[in-house]
């Protein structure tokens, strides 16, 4: 298989989709001949052109309304917001039209839409340009989300996101752009929705978003020479989340640590670990209580469940390097958890 | 015209009554005295043209030819509602007319018809799509960064400001610097247009106007039309914030009188024909109600339905 960079293989599936289908358009801030900031749109506008590679002002909430607008009208627009903190300026789009708007109008329009955005820390970049504010979009109901964590994924995820019928937010980690990865040839598209085990284990359960990905399978290697198995999920998609992996996972090891770049509070990690909590002993919960993915089946949860949350502290992420090293998770501390875990 | 218009009004007046003996539960806001602009955007644009609409929106829909029973259905919260009961009177939508929605959130149409907009030129077809705000919403970022896009673009989109002088209890002048809201078009190099909104025939003709050249491919405009609201701003409203004299001025510039008048002047309208039209509308109406009061309510989980295209993970 062929090594390719995280960030050609975001602009390889770009360009394919937007061969395979005239329907597809790209907006942003310094998208088109730049081929954006970090070069995830490089060489679409020489090759389709501007008026489907568009460069817009820098007007975010412009840039995502006109993707309602024309997803509405039958485009499928693909945008990218440069820095996932700027969602911020046009968070009302997201929430208020590009979520609600098919249910609101009883079903009457599709939003085949994709906003692109990068996440984390690690760069020096400072409090408003490294954030991961992937909870905000997994809290709303009506969008998808993933967060890819290998160059496989980031084109196969983006893919299957062009050409899903729904909003999709594709939240890319700026780190991992430069990371090289094995990409199947041709058409390799990634169902979204579906979590994929990056290490089998038995005696505890490590779900890692994105970056933490990689920090975590380094985390199960230290522990393994200790002697402790370490099952590694990578959700992928974050809603609708694969449910069943993780809990199938949780079932056989009763012990599960959580690690994300996101804030504890009311993270993505505090939702999965509610999840194996609701299915400890009690394995049914009323359809639609919890609507947003996977298969309630009739499985059991373990007997006894130990948690802990890999995050870094409740702050803003400081620019300085000493500070910004500490405030990162790493596979140490992912270690530490496990360690806890085992008791 | 005159019948559009007329239906607006009887529309909304029912509305109100119903609103009033508790049929309609929720949040209401009706465009009574401002009918001469939903009516006048309607004749001007196309039937396939589109139009995005704000929180006062039934008019615009009744003008633009939705179903008057999927209306008053979905106003009452029924299962035959156009939007099933989801939406609600501020959020209706009838993509089959073209009417891509109302919207709680206001000025949002001003960024979302760049979109409809680019999606027109794609497709190459002679569309324009319009969007509706007050002028309160023209204060909001959103209206600034649709109208840069669509003019940077010369995309075909309308921006059609109702201003009926006050946002809620805030009048026009203590919100809104520089006053005009047509004069903002200055700065985005497009036509800025103000129009008398109580008049139909003058909204018809500044709308048709912009619409012939946004078709041509030279971009868009931005219309002013000024109005009065002749009841509160949403149904209850007390009004305590403005005068008497400003409701007893929009009844005298009453835009259904006036186009009556003129009608009646040059002698193609009279008391009968305009009785019957009265009738005929009055009748649609009351049809829309029955059909209306006549609905299921939805079943309650019909809640989680509509939300995405496909459930892969409920099957
Ligand atoms: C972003 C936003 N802020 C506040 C409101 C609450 N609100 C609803 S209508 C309204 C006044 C709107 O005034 P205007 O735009 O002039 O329209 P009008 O009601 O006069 O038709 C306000 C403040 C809202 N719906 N959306």
């Amino acid at each position: 298989m062929p090594e390719v960079r995280y960030v050609k293989a975001i602009a390889d599936a770009l360009a394919e989709e937007m061969a395979r289908d005239e329907r597809v358009i790209v907006l942003g801030e310094d998208v088109g001949a730049p081929g954006g900031t970090f070069g995830a749109t490089r060489g679409l506008y020489q090759q389709f052109g501007k008026e489907r590679v568009r460069d817009t002002p820098i007007s975010e909430t412009a840039i995502v309304g006109a993707a309602i607008g024309a997803a509405v009208a039958g485009l499928r627009p693909v945008v990218e917001v440069m820095f996932m903190d700027f969602i911020a300026t046009c968070w009302d789009q997201v929430v208020n039209q590009m979520a609600k708007m098919r249910y609101m109008f009883g079903g009457q329009v599709r939003l085949p839409l994709v906003v692109r955005t990068h996440t984390g820390a690690g760069l020096n970049a400072g409090p408003q340009h490294s954030g991961s504010l992937e909870a905000w979009a997994v809290h709303v109901p009506g969008l998808k989300v993933v967060m890819p964590a290998t160059p496989a994924d980031a084109k196969g995820l983006l893919k299957a996101a062009i050409r899903d019928d729904n909003p999709v937010l594709v939240l890319e980690n700026k780190t991992l752009y430069a990371m090289k990865g094995e990409v199947p040839a041709g058409e390799h598209v990634t169902p979204l929705g579906r979590a994929e085990v990056r290490r089998g284990g038995s005696d505890v359960t490590i779900v890692a978003l994105s970056r933490m990905v990689g920090e975590a399978l380094r985390a199960a290697e230290t522990v393994a020479a200790e002697g402790i198995s370490a099952e590694v999920i990578d959700p992928r998609t974050l809603a609708p989340l694969d449910r069943d992996t993780i809990l199938a996972s949780v079932a056989k090891t009763g012990r599960l640590v959580v690690a994300h770049e996101a804030w504890a509070p009311c993270g993505v990690g505090a939702e999965i670990i509610a999840l194996a909590a609701e299915h400890r002993g009690a394995p049914r919960v009323p359809r639609g209580a919890s609507e947003g993915g996977g298969v309630w089946g009739a499985m059991s949860g373990p007997p006894t469940l130990m948690v802990r949350r890999v995050t870094p502290p409740h702050t803003p992420v400081p620019f300085s390097p000493p500070m910004e090293k500490l405030w990162l998770p790493d596979a140490a501390r992912i270690a530490a958890a496990v360690r806890e875990v085992m008791g | 015209m005159y019948a559009g218009m007329v239906r607006v009004r009887s529309f909304e007046e029912r509305v109100r009554e119903l609103f009033a003996g508790g049929r309609i539960p929720g949040f209401t806001h009706t465009s009574i005295g401002q009918e001469a602009i939903a009516v006048g955007v309607a004749t001007a644009l196309a039937e396939d043209d589109y139009v995005l609409s704000t929180h006062r929106g039934h008019g615009h829909l009744v003008a633009k030819g939705g179903s008057l029973r999927g209306l008053m259905a979905e106003l009452y919260g029924k299962a035959t509602g156009i939007c099933h009961g989801k939406g609600g009177s501020m959020h209706i939508a009838d993509v089959s007319v073209g009417y891509l929605g109302a919207n709680g959130v206001l000025a949002s149409g001003c960024v979302v018809a760049p979109g409809v907009g680019l999606a027109i030129k794609r497709r190459g077809s002679a569309q324009v799509v319009l969007t509706f705000f007050g002028d309160g919403a023209a204060n909001r970022g959103p209206f600034h960064e649709g109208v840069n896009m669509a003019a940077l673009w010369k995309l075909p989109v309308l921006f059609l400001c109702e201003n009926n002088r006050w946002a809620s209890t805030t009048a026009h002048a203590l919100s809104t610097a520089g006053g005009s809201i047509a004069a903002r078009a200055a700065g985005y190099g497009i036509p800025g247009e103000s129009a008398d909104g109580n008049d139909v025939l003058a909204v018809w003709d500044a709308v048709s106007r912009a619409a012939e050249r946004a078709r041509r491919g030279d971009g868009p405009s931005l219309i002013e039309a000024h109005t009065i609201r002749w009841v509160g701003h949403f149904e209850g409203d007390a009004q305590l914030y403005r005068s008497k004299d400003e409701v007893a001025e929009g009844r005298q510039k009453d835009p259904i009188a006036r186009l009556r008048a003129s009608l009646e002047a040059l002698g193609l309208l009279d008391e009968a024909h305009a009785a019957r039209i009265h009738e005929a509308v009055a009748g649609e109406i009351e049809d829309a109600v029955a059909y209306a009061e006549a609905s299921p309510l939805p079943a309650p989980d019909d809640a989680l339905t509509d939300l995405f295209v496909h459930y892969p993970w409920r099957e």
